[in-house]
């Protein structure tokens, strides 16, 4: 066997294709296939994804821009509806705004304000994990004490004060030129990525406490390598794992974080609407029965939700080898 | 027991320190805080004069002593935007939060205990099936959807709907069904503590807001009670009572559902904290006049004061219910005594 491997030249497109052939073999793979409601959650996900890449090219209007809305056009029902308009299919708000654009934008932004802030909170985290793990001690103690403290209070609590101390220091220190959008966009990804780093750093913590006393990295020591370098090159892949299933179900909570923060007005402005953005402005029509202005955003966000969350279970499940 | 008690008091302390530490460094955040409580008019002599009276040309050690000198005497500065005592504020809108958060807890174990007891002991019922699927679609709506949801369905369509005629005998008008939205209905003031739930319609205003805040802690304790059951309805005493005959009644109840309280009690405590604090957004779907509404618009306007007071109160209640579950393990799970008193005899 094995002189048939050195016998024949790999090609170069084997190095591209093991990788993925080992996947679509792998045990991943076909837990995958066997779950109907997985690929389910996969599709509306990916939908989703493509929606927010390429909105701008996919919505029927740009909601952004201001001089294209009609007040004429405010507050039209549905097309299915008796006094629907062809023209916009889920109906408009009260700016005239095409719902279905405003929600393909929405999630846009939804979207990117959550990878943004999972992105902070995953780097946070492992930073502080690998460090508390690895160094051990006082500074571990330190850290770890800070997370408990943290942990204690639910994330919303810690995004709302984070968010409240962001702004005021925003609103005192006139010196830092930012426009109102994007102060919002970086008080709400500090805000809910520094709320959210806990969980990455007891779990990277954890498993750096194992890798820890493995050969490879006592070899890796003795060879004198910098303790740095150990940390990120030797002991980060193989501690990665639970991180990704940390940061899919963090991804659906960081989207209802922003949400909520929107929905409660310390979020993004109406101007640039997120879904939850759009929720709290149709919230003011409910009782005069124009119901689609916060229906829809709010069906877009559950299920966004809901799909993202159906994805990280299985994902705990199919990397979880006790399972299988 | 009593070792143990002091020692979680120490860390009660503990933390307590740290979060008046992060409420004071809140302070310095956001600059000087008498350009937030004066005009524009007012002179430099007379800030100088503010700045003095606030003690904020203390050194910062002197001026975090005081904080907390203050705070444990139940004085939490003047709100800036409403130049009113803060703890004063809290405290006026204390009730509403607390019987808000009470009830939900309450509404989540009558409803969620039975519900993980009957998924646990009927598997692969279809109603047990589709208690498991609603809970994970009430696991994944964010906590303000599910508000203006009812508020759509009980508040503007049941109000909307025309009485439906049934067979033209007589008509079924579902509009009386129909829920307030908003406020706390007629409160009744005992004692400086305003209740809502002595009249009929602080008892309605309350149904939809403790629905929206408890449902979330519901699916969780049914789902815990569910895994819990299946556990212990696993294991060799449970086998062992079926064997000596006792009825299905005793076994579900008697054994199996008594040892599932403690993670039940366990969670129950923790979530009552996030009970409290989720009350933010349940008030303001609602317009609920609790502390969280008013905190949410403590954030919006930057009143520091008031974000510093509720961080360190919800933080207080945090420690006390830990303090409280801690204690109550003893109570329910014998275990813990005897291993205790063993321990203490060894020391």
């Amino acid at each position: 066997m094995a002189e048939l491997h050195v016998s024949a030249p790999t090609p170069r497109t084997a190095l591209l294709l093991d990788p993925l052939r080992r996947f679509f073999d792998g045990d991943i793979w076909a837990s995958f296939k066997r779950s109907p409601v997985t690929i389910a959650a996969a599709i509306v996900t990916l939908l989703y994804f493509t929606m927010a890449l390429f909105g701008p090219w996919i919505a029927p209007y740009d909601p952004f821009d201001l001089a294209k809305l009609d007040l004429l056009d405010s507050l039209l029902p549905p097309v299915w509806t008796a006094d629907g308009d062809p023209r916009y299919l889920l109906g408009t708000d009260d700016q005239g705004r095409d719902m279905l654009s405003a929600i393909i934008y929405g999630s846009r932004v939804s979207l990117l304000i959550g990878f943004a802030s999972v992105l902070l909170s995953m780097g946070l985290g492992i930073g502080l994990g690998l460090v508390s793990g690895f160094v051990g001690g006082a500074i571990d103690a330190f850290i770890m004490r800070i997370a408990e403290i943290q942990l204690s209070f639910p994330a919303i609590l810690v995004a709302l004060l984070i968010n409240g101390v962001v702004i005021g220091y925003f609103k005192t220190h006139p010196e830092w030129q930012v426009d109102q959008v994007t102060l919002a966009y970086i008080v709400l990804v500090l805000s809910i990525g520094l709320s959210n780093w806990v969980q990455y750093a007891r779990t990277v913590r954890g498993s750096t406490l194992v890798e820890r006393g493995k050969e490879y990295v006592q070899a890796a020591r003795v060879i004198g390598i910098h303790p740095a370098k150990i940390m990120v090159r030797h002991i980060l892949p193989n501690v990665m794992g639970p991180v990704l299933v940390i940061a899919t179900i963090q991804l659906a909570l960081a989207v209802i974080t922003e949400a909520t923060l929107s929905f409660l007005g310390v979020g993004v402005p109406p101007t640039e609407p997120s879904l939850g953005t759009l929720i709290r402005v149709g919230n003011d029509y409910l009782f005069s029965g124009e119901w689609w202005v916060t229906i829809f955003p709010g069906a877009a966000l559950a299920i966004l939700v809901l799909a993202v969350n159906l994805l990280g279970d299985w994902l705990r499940d199919a990397l979880n080898p006790k399972l299988r | 027991m009593v070792a143990f008690i002091i020692r979680r008091l120490i860390q009660s302390l503990f933390v307590m320190f740290i979060v008046a530490l992060v409420s004071f460094a809140m302070f310095q955040f956001i600059g000087d805080p008498v350009n937030q409580m004066v005009g524009i008019e007012t002179s430099l002599a007379e800030r100088a004069a503010l700045r003095e009276r606030l003690g904020l040309n203390d050194p910062i050690v002197l001026q975090f002593w005081h904080y907390i000198v203050n705070a444990v005497s139940g004085d939490f500065g003047i709100s800036y935007q409403h130049k009113r005592p803060v703890a004063q504020m809290l405290l006026e809108r204390l009730p509403a939060t607390l019987e808000l958060s009470a009830v939900s807890a309450l509404l989540s174990l009558i409803v969620g205990i039975p519900m993980g007891v009957y998924t646990g002991l009927n598997r692969d019922g279809f109603l047990a099936k589709i208690f498991l699927t609603v809970s994970l679609i009430g696991i994944s709506l964010p906590t303000f959807l599910i508000g203006i949801l009812l508020i759509f369905v009980f508040s503007v369509t049941l109000a909307n709907i025309a009485p439906i005629p049934v067979f033209g005998l007589f008509a079924i008008d579902l509009s009386v069904l129909q829920l307030p939205s908003f406020g706390r209905g007629t409160t009744v003031d005992l004692g400086g503590w305003r209740t809502g739930l002595l009249t009929t319609d602080g008892l309605k205003a309350l149904i939809m807001p403790s629905i929206t805040l408890g449902l979330f802690q519901l699916t969780l304790i049914m789902r815990l009670v569910r895994s819990e059951m299946l556990e212990v309805l696993r294991t060799d005493y449970i086998k062992f009572a079926r064997a000596r005959g006792l009825s299905n009644r005793a076994v579900h109840f008697g054994h199996a559902l008594k040892n599932t309280l403690v993670p039940v009690i366990t969670i129950t405590g923790l979530q009552i904290g996030s009970l409290i604090a989720f009350a933010i957004i349940t008030e303001t779907v609602f317009q609920w006049p609790g502390m969280g509404q008013m905190f949410l618009q403590a954030v919006q306007n930057v009143d520091i004061p008031i974000m510093a007071a509720y961080l360190m109160l919800i933080a207080f209640f945090f420690v006390i219910i830990n303090l409280v579950v801690d204690m109550l393990y003893y109570v329910v799970d014998p275990r813990l005594r005897v291993d205790t008193g063993k321990v203490s005899g060894h020391g």
